[in-house]
């Protein structure tokens, strides 16, 4: 039994401006202990397939499954093997840290909880803000809460959405190092978040949407093979040859073009030669998510490089079976 | 099946939020209604015998503490939820699995209370300008917990409508307060042109009211009993279209 089971997901809205869809056919299935990252530009359905999975919005179809309980019609049984870190930093302004926890714990029928509370705050660091006012906490302390909030109830499903958008670097690491703990002690992690190096540090599998469709589904690893495996990276103040320049990420001074082999990377080097741009700082590497998440992204109209709905090895067997 | 597992902690949140800010959600109707009955008290007192031998302030008493159990019933479970709905919190109650039950216990529940803390402190201050009798107290109980529930209720269904504050405001201004005022807390319906009692028994907080001074005074405009039948069918049936939109999600799970 998958931890996770999207199976021929739709959302779609209808407003004043016409029907927008918001999720097309999305099927896909989590195991259980995978820690697993959901990738996509703003807009292209994370949250929203997230929010189908929490119970917070009705799919337009198809089917979502948390351990076996459809999260429809066994709303209950779903919503208690699932903890949610919501996007908007939320909170509830009348209590405490500790208040806003034993509530959570009380809402699941979770009673006599406070070792567990205790060590949470622990590991998150708010120890010393237990008794604090919700109001009184920095941004980062009550996103810190809102962790605390969806591990109350000890769920095996744990569902992270841009937990670190805005946060600070020391509470990132913090974050990720618990989380990864729970994941090694068997919960299963659901991930979606803009800051990509943290997608390939963390993630087993990778899942990535665009206009609400599934365009990539496979093991970070085979992701990271499967697309141009080198990158060559400089920094020049001078404009770049009309042939380079379509095909480099610039960002201020720095410049990268994509290689597929050595070969390559000569050619490259020899046009900008010839083109007597002047660099510094050159390095030849590796190339990371963010690359393979923009070539995906930037496929355009044309088939994208990697298509999980048609099978990539990796895709267990049940994705993209109809309920 | 009803479900309540969680709803407790949802009740004893809901007492809480308020108990917390209790000078503005207990003290301050309190005082609101102690206006009340000091102007309209001073002004009107023995100019109007409403019920033969019945001072006008006595007679007024019940009527204040009624309109604000009522009031204050209304207010709770209405704004809690549009506040939670606005400030987004409510997310921390969509996520857990308390069933539509469980959310119309606890919220109504929490409103009861709050309607009758502050109708018990208006009147203990009320209390000493024209000491009541207590007739049939029994009908005080049942019109105080049924008026209270009903009022809970609708404002259960106010919160879960309204998507921003002034169309709460409006709810409250344009719907509850001309229904109480227009009830006979001040006066009894009697004194009215033909026309007006028509309106007035349409009313079901004119009920609420009559039934509940009914238990002080043991007289009333109309049988305590058709009172009943009307606060109790209200109740039921505004308790139904809460739970139904509960269940169905209206507003809340898109």
């Amino acid at each position: 039994m998958p931890a996770v089971s999207f199976q021929q997901v739709e959302k779609t809205y209808t407003g004043a401006s016409g029907t927008f869809r918001a999720l097309d056919s999305v099927s896909f299935d989590i195991p259980q202990g995978e820690f697993f990252g959901l990738l996509g530009p703003n807009g292209a359905g994370k949250t929203t397939l997230i929010s189908v999975l929490a119970g917070l919005t009705r799919p337009s179809g198809g089917r979502v499954t948390v351990m076996g309980f459809d999260v429809q019609r066994d709303a209950a049984a779903a919503r208690k093997a699932l903890g949610v870190v919501p996007q908007e930093l939320v909170f509830d302004p009348f209590f405490t840290v500790r208040e806003a926890l034993r509530i959570q714990s009380g809402y699941f029928g979770v009673r006599r909880n406070g070792a567990w509370i205790d060590e949470l705050l622990e590991h998150l660091g708010l120890t010393d803000k237990a008794d604090a006012n919700m109001r009184q906490l920095s941004g980062g302390m009550k996103r810190r809460v809102l962790v605390a909030q969806a591990l109350v109830h000890r769920p095996p499903v744990i569902v992270l959405d841009e937990p670190t958008a805005g946060v600070d670097v020391e509470l990132r690491q913090t974050l990720w190092a618990f989380i990864a703990r729970l994941n090694r002690e068997g919960h299963t992690v659901l991930l979606t978040t803009h800051y990509l190096e943290e997608a390939e540090a963390l993630c087993h599998r990778i899942g990535m949407l665009k206009q609400g469709k599934l365009v990539a589904l496979d093991r970070t690893a085979n992701l990271l093979a499967a697309t141009a495996s080198t990158m060559l990276r400089f920094k020049t103040d001078q404009a770049l040859p009309a042939a380079l320049a379509g095909q480099a990420r610039v960002t201020g001074r720095i410049v990268q073009l994509k290689a597929r082999d050595a070969a390559d990377v000569e050619r490259l080097l020899a046009a900008l030669r010839e083109a007597q741009v002047r660099i510094e700082d050159l390095e030849i590497g590796r190339a990371d998510l963010e690359d393979v998440f923009l070539e995906i992204m930037h496929a355009g109209g044309r088939q994208p490089a990697l298509d999980g709905a048609t099978g990539l090895g990796d895709v267990p067997a049940s994705a993209g079976v109809a309920a | 099946m009803i479900r309540l597992a969680g709803a407790r902690t949802l009740f004893f949140k809901e007492v809480l939020r308020f108990w917390k800010v209790g000078f503005q959600t207990v003290a301050a109707p309190v005082l609101t209604a102690m206006m009340y009955l000091l102007i309209f008290g001073h002004v009107m007192q023995g100019r109007v015998e409403v019920f033969p031998g019945v001072g006008y302030t006595s007679f007024l008493i019940p009527g204040l503490v009624m309109m604000s159990v009522l009031q204050n019933s209304f207010a709770n479970s209405s704004s809690s939820l549009v506040q939670s709905k606005i400030t987004g919190n409510l997310v921390f109650l969509l996520l857990s699995p308390l069933s539509h039950w469980a959310w119309f216990v606890a919220y109504v529940g929490a409103s009861m209370v709050r309607g009758l803390v502050v109708g018990l402190g208006v009147f203990l201050v009320t209390v000493w300008f024209a000491p009541p009798a207590f007739a049939q107290p029994l009908w005080i109980v049942v019109f105080m917990v049924l008026g209270s529930g009903m009022l809970g209720a609708l404002g259960l269904i106010a919160g879960l409508w309204a998507d921003k504050f002034d169309q709460m405001a409006g709810f409250q201004n344009f719907i509850i307060m001309p229904m109480t005022f227009l009830s006979g807390v001040f006066y009894s319906v009697h004194s009215l042109p033909t026309f007006w009692l028509q309106v007035s028994h349409l009313n079901p907080f004119f009920y609420m009211i009559d039934g509940f001074r009914r238990g002080f005074f043991g007289t009333s405009d109309v049988s305590p009993w058709i009172s009943l039948g009307v606060v109790g069918g209200s109740f039921v049936v505004v308790s139904a279209v809460a739970l139904h939109l509960l269940k169905t999600g209206y507003k809340l799970r898109p």
